[in-house]
């Protein structure tokens, strides 16, 4: 049989059925053995019951997408069965409790009796570890690879759960070896060279803000940013550090914004309803020039909207979340480890043009587990604003450009003014002022115009250019196309607002740019319209990330369709 | 702005109730000044959205920062800057649509916490700024441009909704008497706690209530305020809710509950029960 490079198993119950520890230990275990590995979960906003499943892909190489089709699925429920079972590949296997439910012989399915077996080990909640000795089974993992993360993991909790953890293993090991069931093996995993570290898109932008040295951190629970706050109030402890759950999203904005007055690196981080109630404050601080940086971690749809899927809607609403002339600087990681450094930059970019930045995540990636190259703490570059230092009687909002900021505490006292305002901060109503105050604003966005980008394929008249999470499938999707001889080049960056400039110039030559993003009106490629790029956006809006396949096939019947239509490609 | 501000186009109108409570508030100001021999730059006035709010612009005498930021959203700013920095002195300035309409939400939060803030409420029982509408402390039936039928809600009861909120600090005060209201907006600043002073601080534009405030004996009007007695101990709350329930305005202090800690003092005592990690400990702990 064939070696595999490329694994994908799904996990598909009810929520609350605990099997989500299932997918993350199978990755986890994987990437200790040395392969890349991601996690995918999707699941309603209720904590226990209705449908739920995590997918877990294991590579040799590292992973990009969640992977389309399943090699594995592992089903709780018949009503999962029929959910999940035409997304299972040809050769592919469905593994289901035999004892909770029956199922008719579809050549793919392999019944084994997690639950009791789990619990004739003595520990009750081994039933997991069944169902990971079986996947070890199907793809002729080494067992040991198994039974040295059971240990690792839990050690903690004494030998006889681990005993019972390796019992479990290899009794799921010989029901898939009893079974005939096999997958073909795994090629060995090609250890990376550096230093691995695995953790969701949350915990990267906590842990990149920390590495900046965030001092300020308030927030109010919301999906999915919730865990933002919560590693926070865990982490951000300490003098002269303070993390607080507020009582609004508005407490939350307005707060930051007094500490980034009083000279702190401040943060919030919220999902899309409590953005939408922030966006006055988000106008002070960009009126008032004062540093804070606002996570923002989309979720889907309008007002309440879908509070646990995702989707890439948010975007407009970034760039401009207050009334008047705004244009926010915005940040858009696409992976997990852009997740740190989208943090790190979000804050050197709020100290140095002094101003609110948004970090705009997706729920996607916040949910994510990934292994990522562990941050090299001592080549970040952490920046600080420009403090003034001089006696009091200073202009504070003197000029056209940037000025140092006076700290309270210190000589240099001015009013931070959300209206118009003179060089002191005084209000005022004079036309010439309004126009110097309005120019300066924007004026400080060129102080960040050093955001990077990728490309490939530079020469074709076509390019694919996603933004945010969808970096993964499109980059994959980009591959198979390449691969395959269609021409078309590659484009991204993390830095929405202002784009690199040297970016912005190559898209505007293409002939045509494609962005894939998830949501319904286009709104990234609108955004690059008005730039003089142009731009077509391949959507969905399902509350779901792109396939890879999906992607391959609209980019080529795009591109098909404007062969037809007599455009140079 | 110390000097005339050619550019700074607000002025109060003649006999607004603020120009006391601008005095009052510089005194206070400057004492503290000579008594702690702390500068002027460490005292931070977080001003609301109002005629009274631009205070923060006309105060005269020596300058201390200040923060004009968003209608109603004095308190959660005020926040942001002390527990950013606890060493400063935090004094809000806002009139009563400011604090108790739009901004009512915030009140009690910042009372559990005990935030470490004074508040100086300047009620003239209308929105002055936007021309005389009626504000949640204006009486049931007041005529105002926004109820030209009469005010179909109750007046809200002020002092008492600070003292149900758990305010740890309540004073009542009026615009005219500069000296007492200095007094009472200085011991606000020493308070270790959320303290308000709320100021009877009349528009002589929309709603000019000097003469019900001071009484006229030759109308035959009694004054609404009166001197709360000497012998009240402000540390019982059930006697600071009587006064609350006694009705016209009662001047002096009301409540000066010291027994709470202030909301820096909490965060530290939990921070002391935290194990902190070390930039690189955070990193490890994602170790594969
Ligand atoms: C969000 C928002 N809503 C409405 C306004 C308009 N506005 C400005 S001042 C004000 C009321 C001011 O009344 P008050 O706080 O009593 O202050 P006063 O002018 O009486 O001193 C209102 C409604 C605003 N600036 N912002
Ligand atoms: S309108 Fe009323 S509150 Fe405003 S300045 Fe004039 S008198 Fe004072």
């Amino acid at each position: 049989m064939e070696k595999k490079n490329d694994f994908v198993v799904r996990f598909a119950g009810e929520g609350g059925q605990g099997f989500l520890t299932a997918a993350v230990g199978f990755a986890t275990a994987n990437n200790q053995a040395g392969y890349h590995t991601q996690t995918f979960a999707t699941f309603p906003s209720q904590i226990m019951g209705g449908p739920t499943w995590m997918q877990a892909r294991i590579s040799t190489s590292p992973v990009l997408s969640r992977g389309d089709d399943l090699d594995v699925l592992v089903t709780f429920n018949r009503e999962n069965y029929d959910l999940h079972k035409d997304e299972v590949k040809d050769g592919g296997v469905i593994i289901y409790d035999s004892e909770a439910f029956q199922l008719e012989d579809d050549s793919k399915s392999l019944g084994v009796p997690f639950d009791r077996l789990g619990k004739s080990t003595g520990n009750p909640r081994a039933a997991n570890m069944v169902v990971m000795g079986t996947l070890a089974g199907l793809v002729d993992m080494p067992q040991e690879t198994l039974q040295e993360f059971n240990r690792k993991r839990f050690s903690r909790y004494g030998d006889k759960v681990v005993q019972a953890n390796g019992k479990a293993l290899d009794l799921g090991r010989e029901a898939a070896k009893a079974s005939g069931f096999r997958l073909g093996q795994l090629n060995d995993p090609v250890r990376p060279e550096y230093d691995q570290i695995m953790l969701n898109g949350n915990d990267a932008i906590c842990l990149g803000a920390a590495a900046v040295g965030v001092e300020f951190f308030i927030g109010y629970p919301i999906s999915p940013a919730t865990t933002i706050l919560v590693w926070m109030e865990n982490n951000l402890v300490g003098s002269g550090k303070f993390a607080y759950q507020a009582s609004s999203e508005i407490e939350s904005i307005t707060s930051a914004i007094g500490a980034g007055y009083a000279g702190k690196k401040a943060m919030t981080a919220t999902a899309g309803p409590g953005f939408s109630l922030m966006s006055e404050g988000i106008g002070l601080a960009w009126m008032a020039e004062i540093p804070v940086v606002i996570a923002a971690v989309q979720r889907g749809g309008p007002a309440t909207g879908l509070p646990t899927k995702t989707e890439q809607s948010d975007l407009l609403m970034a760039l401009n979340p207050a009334h008047g002339d705004v244009r926010l600087p915005v940040i858009a990681p696409g992976t997990v480890e852009e997740c740190f450094y989208a943090a790190v930059q979000a804050f050197n970019w709020a100290e140095r043009y002094q101003g609110p930045v948004i970090l705009l995540s997706e729920h996607a990636l916040s949910e994510r587990q990934q292994n990522i190259r562990k941050p090299d703490l001592s080549s970040l570059t952490v920046e600080n604003r420009r403090v003034y230092t001089g006696g009091n009687g200073y202009q504070r909002y003197d000029g056209f450009e940037l000025s140092p900021m006076p700290i309270p505490g210190t000589p240099g006292s001015y009013v931070a003014n959300a209206s118009e305002h003179d060089g002191m901060g005084d209000t005022t109503h004079l036309p010439q002022r309004h126009i110097q105050m309005t120019e300066r604003r924007f004026s400080k966005l060129k102080l960040l115009e050093d955001g990077v980008y990728e490309s490939d394929g530079t020469d074709s008249a076509v390019a694919l250019m996603p933004w945010g999470g969808s970096k993964g499938p499109a980059f994959d999707a980009y591959r198979q196309l390449a691969q395959s001889g269609v021409d078309i080049g590659w484009y991204y960056t993390m830095y929405l607002n202002p784009l690199p400039p040297a970016l912005l110039e190559e898209l505007r030559a293409k002939e045509l740019v494609l962005v894939p993003e998830l949501n319904y009106l286009g709104q990234f490629s609108s955004v690059l319209r008005s730039l003089g790029v142009r731009a077509e956006s391949i959507t969905q809006y399902t509350g779901l990330p792109f396939k890879v396949g999906d992607l391959v096939r609209i980019v080529s019947e795009r591109i098909g369709v404007r062969k037809g239509e007599g455009v140079a490609v | 702005m110390t000097d005339k501000n050619p550019e700074y186009d607000f002025k109060w109108c003649p006999g607004c109730g603020d120009f006391g409570v601008r005095r009052a508030l510089e005194q206070a100001v400057e004492r503290r000044m000579v008594e702690t021999e702390i500068p002027i730059e460490n005292t931070v006035v977080v001003a609301g959205i109002g005629c009274s709010g631009n205070m923060v612009h006309l105060l005269e005498g020596p300058q201390p920062y200040g923060f004009h930021g968003l209608h109603g959203r004095t308190l959660p700013v005020s926040m942001g800057v002390k527990m950013g920095n606890p060493d400063l002195n935090v004094v809000v300035v806002a009139g009563d649509g400011d604090f108790l309409s739009i901004g009512m939400e915030h009140i009690a939060p910042q009372a559990q916490r005990n935030l470490n803030v004074a508040c100086v409420i300047m009620d003239n029982a209308v929105y002055g700024l936007t021309k005389g509408q009626s504000s949640p402390t204006a009486e049931y039936g007041m005529v105002t441009s926004s109820t030209p039928y009469g005010k179909p809600e109750d007046g809200l009861n002020a002092l008492r909704m600070y003292l149900t909120s758990g305010v740890s600090f309540v004073a009542s005060a009026i615009s005219s008497k500069i000296k007492d209201l200095s007094g009472l907006i200085y011991e606000a600043m020493e308070h270790p706690g959320f303290a308000v002073v709320h100021v009877q601080s009349p528009c002589t534009t929309y709603h000019n209530t000097y003469e019900q405030l001071k009484g006229n004996a030759r109308k035959g009007i009694a004054p609404l305020a009166w001197d709360i007695p000497d012998d009240h101990d402000p540390e019982d709350l059930g006697a600071a809710f009587e006064i609350a329930n006694s009705g016209g305005v009662p001047l002096g202090v009301l409540l000066r509950d010291e027994g709470r800690a202030p909301f820096e003092a909490r965060i530290e005592e939990m921070a002391r029960s935290a194990k902190s990690k070390t930039l690189e400990q955070m990193v490890e702990s994602y170790a594969v």
